[in-house]
């Protein structure tokens, strides 16, 4: 699997680390923002941090059944 | 001898020694093993899986599943190579396997006898009944019989390599459609890898007598070939097979660098590749098909295309006397091949509508319905059109059963290929990999002119330039009549690598394998090396013909990576042994070794655990010997693990104070703290000293094994969470080594800051920051210079400690000496430690954590420390404590760190318990259920020497 990130450009997956669902970027601290997750087959918006790279979190939203990258941004922006 | 006089791709003017099974044999540069050995009249190559029959090469290419053989001898032995891809090198030994004693003597060939009751699924079966017949019986023999080569066992001796590249297109097989598609993008500029498993480029051009523009087709590959090769933006990779598609355009690539080398050659054997492209062609051709008939696998029986390329290329003629086999228009161009090269052909045509042939015996609408000859071809006998039989003599057998599309690329991201009824194969389905599209025979188009045209047009369209002009080659329709079994006696095979028979697949069929899938398990078809590319259509068809859904209901079976077999050693590249993870080494490594250092693995890092002393016999000496010395005069241990994170901007405290626990906001320039932070459940994260440089600057101390995730959490909270507050993260661990200095004569050394503040200070003409902090309970401070620095500090310091009585210490004296302190580390805090189980007051100010910290049940077992009580000696770390009898119900807590303390005589740990700090004084059992130690112990507070800390503030 390939991301382009915004800043670096395409690289393979192998330099990203993996969070999770990007609800997670509006965590309010509470039970449901900390334990619920979706899991969907299909498109899901998720956390990955360029960690070999520009150290930025971006919002990838990728389809789990093919790992078909839909779209990427910087989260929080 | 076999080889024909004149022709063929080899090099005769040259030869190389070999030897197969002790015999020796010669070849030419340019022959495989295989073609090496029917050219010196060898036939019988292997053994099959099964019921050991005597079997020759069925292919000439990386499909074959007959000739398998060992390469090589003692560590470098290489099993279950393809005799028809291995190239032979000077002094090549090769083994024939799966046989004993020998080749042409196997006793177990007696299982063939067995057949009946060795039927598809009979492994299963024998799980039923008896059932102790299974263990004792059964498993035993299988588990002897079981597999094909052997392997050597001992560790390979050979290197690998992983390497990536990138190009706008990767052509995958150098045949005519593959040579088109690179030309077309070459010449115009783009970046190309053309990647062909074969060591001579050109596919089917050579092994047919086909003219390509003008030319005979090997010489026009070979033109094209040295034209890509004089192109920088193009790279030639030959003997490299495409092994894999994954996503986002990336394919896996095995080049075999040195496999038809000597072993001595320096060179990596294989280089396993990660190829990304913006586009790919799949232009890997096809393979040719067998068909079913009894008895269809005695060696001289082969596909009539892997019978033309030994013809052509290898210029090997097997036998004198052909029984050609077709249901198709190649039969016929086989047998003009064959007469060509002087051989007598009885060309036997399934359809008896065939067009009428002069040049050989010619029978339309007759089958082949048995053949004799135990270790060869003797004889093929014939089922005429009007239903007499007779026997005729041949050495060969060639069948031409139509061809299979090698669509198995395309299925790698799980699209399955759909069935084309007009050229009776399964073909790719559109964009089943993204970016990847097939071309030629790969995509049934089986005429040279139809792969040279898509190969062409397929790289302009995706690349958007113009097509190289297109050289004259033939164009011959397809004239293919679906037959895929004779109706006659006898077992009838499919695959011939597992030994799978039409009468399996019927087996299968009447105990209700209604999917492929199941058939395929059931029967093991298309398992092992060649994965069945010469066996699955035949099957599936036989299926079909079964349950009469026809071909396109039926369906395939997945084709997953890898295309043809890759070698674990290949995917482990450089990453073995010593090398299998990279090793992290503090500044003052080299320091250490010097001074005579034990290490310790911890994760990547590599850290001093003690340095031994002379007449020191045990760890424990030494750890005893280096407390001792850090509580009565100085230690110096190295402590550049540490993460070490600076934090700048305007709002970087408020930002601090949101992510720890510990309020930070108001911690004043040149003070330190140290804080506790909380994951967003609630659980503590890590513990950190946090160091106020200036005003608008900090240092954070994370512990070592966790500022990794530390600080992409503080990158999280700053990029995520608030990114309007002024605050920049830089990770500084790896600029500043640093060095831990303690003990009662430690300011006799460096006169520090004090007790948690801080100072820049000049340190034998170096700028240092020197915290305050200690980790033993001694007064001292923790040194940070520039890493280059880090080994000449170390020496500095120790200078001056020696002359105190002081010196080195490693990790097991500093673990005693937190322990005696009670200081934590993430044997306490695991991730499943709260704040309030370590005792620690919930500030007012908001932070992480805050809510789910908050819950009830997050209140577990609390910090204590536990002592021996009586005679009593060992406490053991990750010993439960248990509340009366040992059951599950009255475990209370563990013991999460035990050692021997040296200044107080006995052994201590930290443990957490229940209730635990309102029980200080009471006993509690210990229990380690692994050695069955069981000790009382007393519960007290978790600080065992010096609780007030007047050591420090001394």
């Amino acid at each position: 699997m390939r991301i382009t990130c915004p800043h670096c450009g395409a690289r393979d997956s192998r330099e990203f680390s993996y969070l999770g669902d990007a609800k997670m970027a509006a965590g309010k601290g509470d039970f449901a923002s900390v334990y619920l997750r979706d899991n969907p087959a299909g498109a899901h918006s998720e956390l990955w941090q360029h960690v070999m790279g520009c150290r930025a979190w971006l919002e990838v939203e990728r389809n789990t059944s093919t790992h078909e990258v839909l779209s990427i941004r910087e989260a929080g922006k | 001898m076999s080889r024909l006089p004149n022709g063929g791709l080899i090099d005769r003017t040259r030869t190389i020694p070999f030897s197969f099974d002790g015999q020796s044999h010669i070849a030419h540069p340019g022959d495989t093993v295989a073609s090496a050995l029917l050219a010196d009249g060898v036939r019988l190559m292997g053994r099959s899986f099964k019921y050991h029959r005597p079997r020759g090469v069925l292919t000439a290419g990386s499909e074959e599943p007959n000739a398998l053989i060992e390469v090589g001898q003692g560590a470098h032995k290489l099993p279950n190579t393809r005799a028809t891809v291995q190239e032979v090198f000077a002094g090549l030994q090769a083994q024939s396997q799966n046989r004993w004693p020998s080749l042409r003597f196997d006793l177990r060939a007696g299982l063939d006898v067995l057949h009946p009751f060795l039927g598809a699924g009979f492994y299963y079966k024998t799980f039923l009944w008896p059932r102790s017949f299974w263990h004792r019986f059964w498993e035993p023999l299988i588990r002897r019989a079981a597999g094909l080569g052997r392997i050597s066992a001992l560790p390979d001796p050979a290197s690998y390599d992983k390497a990536w590249k990138h190009c706008d297109l990767l052509v995958i097989g150098a045949g005519p459609a593959g040579l088109m598609a690179a030309l077309t993008a070459g010449r115009a500029g783009a970046r190309v890898v053309l990647a062909d498993e074969d060591f001579m480029l050109g596919g089917r051009l050579n092994g047919e007598a086909l003219d390509v523009g003008g030319m005979a087709g090997a010489d026009w590959a070979r033109q094209v070939v040295d034209e890509l090769q004089s192109l920088p933006n193009v790279s030639v990779m030959p003997r490299t097979t495409i092994t894999g598609a994954y996503d986002g355009g990336t394919y896996g690539a095995l080049e075999r660098v040195a496999d038809h080398l000597p072993d001595t050659s320096p060179a990596p054997r294989q280089i396993f590749w990660r190829i990304v492209a913006r586009y790919a062609i799949l232009a890997g051709g096809a393979h040719e098909r067998p068909i079913a008939f009894p008895n269809n696998d005695r060696p001289g029986i082969m596909l009539a295309s892997a019978l033309r390329s030994y013809l052509h290329r290898f210029a090997v003629l097997p036998a004198r006397r052909w029984v050609v086999f077709a249901n198709n228009g190649e039969g016929v161009r086989t047998a003009h091949d064959l007469l060509k090269a002087g051989a007598e052909v009885t060309l036997v045509d399934t359809r008896k509508e065939a067009p009428p042939e002069t040049t050989c015996r010619h029978l339309p609408g007759a089958e082949v319905v048995n053949t004799r000859g135990r270790q060869g071809l003797k004889a093929v006998e014939l089922r005429l059109a009007n239903g007499d039989t007779e026997w005729v003599e041949a050495g060969g057998l060639a069948m031409a059963g139509g061809w299979n599309p090698g669509v198995h690329i395309s299925c790698h991201m799980g699209a399955r290929p759909v069935w084309r009824e007009d050229i009776s194969a399964f073909v790719p389905v559109e964009n089943a990999v993204p970016g990847l599209e097939a071309v030629g025979a790969a995509n049934g188009d089986f005429s040279t002119h139809a792969a040279l045209k898509a190969g062409a047009e397929v790289a302009a369209e995706a690349l958007g330039v113009k097509p190289v002009d297109l050289p004259k080659a033939e164009d011959a329709p397809i004239e293919i009549t679906p037959f895929w079994q004779v109706k006659a006696k006898g077992r009838a095979w499919l695959d011939f690598q597992n030994d799978v028979t039409v009468k399996d697949v019927e087996l299968a069929h009447r105990e209700n394998m209604q999917s492929v899938e199941h058939m395929k398990r059931y029967t093991t078809l298309g398992m092992a090396t060649d994965q069945g590319k010469t066996a699955n259509t035949g099957a599936m068809a036989v299926m079909a013909g079964l349950t009469g859904q026809g071909m396109a209901a039926t369906g395939t079976t997945m084709f997953r990576p890898p295309f043809s077999p890759v070698q674990i050693g290949a995917l482990a590249g450089r990453q073995q042994g010593a090398n299998f993870k990279p090793e992290r080494l503090m500044p003052g490594d080299g320091f250490a070794r010097a001074h005579n250092a034990n290490w310790l693995e911890m994760g990547l890092w590599q850290r001093p655990s003690l340095f031994r002393a002379e007449g020191e016999r045990t760890w424990r000496q030494s750890c005893d010997r280096e407390v001792k010395m850090v509580r009565e005069a100085v230690g110096i241990t190295e402590v550049s693990t540490l993460g070490k994170i600076e934090l700048l901007g305007q709002d970087a405290a408020r930002f601090l104070d949101r992510i720890f626990l510990t309020p930070m906001k108001k911690l004043k320039p040149g003070h330190i703290r140290y804080g506790v932070m909380l994951r967003t459940d609630g659980f503590i994260m890590d513990d950190a000293t946090v160091a106020r440089l200036a005003e608008d600057h900090f240092v954070m101390h994370p512990t070592t094994g966790a500022s990794a995730d530390v600080l992409s959490h503080l990158e999280f909270c700053a990029q995520l969470r608030w990114p309007e507050l002024d605050v920049q993260i830089v990770d500084a661990s790896e600029q500043w080594a640093q060095v831990a200095v303690h003990g009662p004569k430690a300011a006799e050394i460096l006169r520090g800051p004090g007790f948690m503040r801080f100072a820049n200070m000049e340190i034998a003409g170096v700028m240092a920051r020197v915290y305050g902090v200690s980790y033993s309970g001694e007064p001292g401070c923790e040194i940070a210079v520039p890493a280059r620095y880090g080994a000449a500090l170390l020496g500095w310091l120790l200078e001056q400690a020696k002359a105190l009585g002081g010196g080195l210490y490693g990790i097991e004296a500093l673990n005693v000496l937190r322990v005696e302190k009670g200081y934590i580390t993430h044997a306490e805090i695991d991730g499943r430690v709260s704040h309030h189980d370590l005792g620690l007051p919930t500030p007012e100010k908001d932070f992480i954590g805050r809510q789910m910290a908050a819950r009830k049940g997050l209140r577990g077992p609390e910090l204590v420390g536990l002592k021996p009580v009586g005679s009593a000696k060992a406490l053991i770390g990750g010993a439960l404590l248990v509340e009366g009898e040992f059951s599950a119900d009255n475990v209370q807590g563990h013991i999460t760190s035990a050692v021997f303390s040296p200044t107080l005589g006995h052994m201590i740990a930290l443990g957490l318990l229940q209730n635990g700090r309102a029980r200080h004084g009471e006993r509690v059992r210990m229990v380690d259920a692994m050695s069955g130690i069981s000790a009382v112990c007393e519960i007290t507070p978790p600080v065992f020497i010096d609780p007030k800390g007047e050591r420090l503030h001394a």
